[in-house]
């Protein structure tokens, strides 16, 4: 499952991931607020889920930890 | 049957471009531009929400060829008017000579235009020709706190307006849907005393998914595709993100219409002043708009 995440967001950013685990996305620099929309896009399409919109809280989506944590909650 | 039979439009003078922004912001003319497409924008100094409400108003009704007399209503939004009670509408419905015409203010922003132009397409037949205006006065949101570069450097000033009738016209409105989710409720607010408060991450994810997906809605109950619309015309919130919306629903960037490149975000009235600007051809074309609240909404009607 990490490599995958780490794919995903190694895509949408386009910049080397030299952040740890607990690190912000955000305030890294590495995801902006329309880059954001588009990891969530394509999460749902590597893993085959679809992110309700109140699930849609950058919160859960600021660092690979919690990305991490949201996909084992939710992919089966 | 509805139809919109004008638009109409009012902007300030005064031209407010982002060199002078990144004068009192710590960022630069170029940055501006590339995270919101914006290169200038109004300001309107002395103007009141209802003045602009008011020239955005006569200038609907002269292309409509419409008396201010043979209103049954009007329709006022604004999420930047200068007090809580009353609202533009009365004003706006004064200056006009009006004395007994009913009035309602929407104090919805962003959101605001697409709200009254689908709650007028639902009136029109107790109500007769009923004028929606959407009017903003943002700079004044902008100067009353210290400048936040978040959101100084995308609102403008203006007003848009639309003569919605029930009596045939050239563009006849289809259907519309409209939402409301206050989950989010917290995460773009204005109080009376301001700042302005935008959490923009969760405002550009939030309407990245419900944007397109109330536009495909609102064209599945039409049984239209939307490779088939001719024009989209949307509340300018920022040009990324109408890029967005096209990418979510597949199709070619230039259906967007875009003006916001002159006039920046005028939250509820840039839809309207974007109709203005538009020349209508043949065929559907969907207009929508989403904001605070968070609400949102899409109306797609056939130009024929």
């Amino acid at each position: 499952m990490r490599d995958r995440l780490l794919k995903v967001l190694q895509k949408v950013t386009s910049q080397p991931l030299n952040i740890g685990d607990e690190d912000s996305l955000f305030e890294s620099g590495l995801l902006d607020s329309f880059a954001l929309p588009d990891l969530v896009n394509g999460l749902e399409q590597e893993f085959s889920i679809k992110v309700p919109d109140s699930d849609l809280n950058p919160r859960k989506f600021d660092s690979i930890a919690r990305i991490e944590a949201y996909l084992s909650e939710h992919v089966q | 049957m509805t139809y919109i039979h004008a638009f109409g439009a009012h902007l300030p003078s005064r031209v407010v471009d982002n060199a002078e922004m990144a004068s009192q912001l710590n960022c630069t003319a170029e940055w501006i531009e590339s995270a919101s497409g914006i290169r200038e924008r109004r300001w309107a100094g002395e103007e009141t929400v209802a003045d602009l409400a008011t020239a955005a108003a006569r200038d609907c009704l002269s292309r409509a060829g419409v008396e201010a007399s043979q209103l049954g209503m009007i329709i006022v939004s604004s999420g930047s008017a200068e007090r809580r009670f009353p609202g533009p509408a009365s004003t706006v419905a004064a200056v006009l000579g009006l004395n007994a015409t009913p009035v309602l203010d929407l104090p919805i922003a962003s959101a605001g235009a697409i709200f009254a132009l689908s709650l007028a397409s639902q009136l029109t037949s107790c109500y007769g020709d009923i004028l929606v205006i959407a009017a903003e006065k943002m700079s004044t949101v902008i100067q009353g706190a210290p400048l936040d570069q978040n959101t100084a450097i995308l609102f403008g000033d203006g007003a848009g307006a639309a003569l919605v009738s029930a009596r045939p016209g050239r563009m006849e409105v289809i259907d519309s849907v409209l939402h409301t989710d206050g989950a989010n409720r917290d995460d773009l607010t204005l109080d009376w005393t301001g700042p302005l408060r935008m959490n923009g991450l969760t405002v550009i994810l939030q309407v990245s998914r419900k944007l397109p997906a109330v536009i495909l809605e609102v064209l599945q109950r039409a049984g239209i595709a939307p490779a088939a619309v001719k024009q989209f015309v949307m509340h300018q919130a920022n040009q990324n993100l109408l890029m967005k919306v096209a990418k979510s629903l597949g199709v070619e960037p230039s259906l967007m219409f875009s003006n916001i490149a002159k006039y920046g975000n005028t939250s509820s009235a840039s839809m309207l002043i974007a109709a203005s600007e538009w020349e209508p051809t043949p065929g559907p074309v969907v207009f929508a708009g989403f904001g605070a609240g968070f609400n949102w909404g899409a109306l797609v009607a056939r130009v024929v």
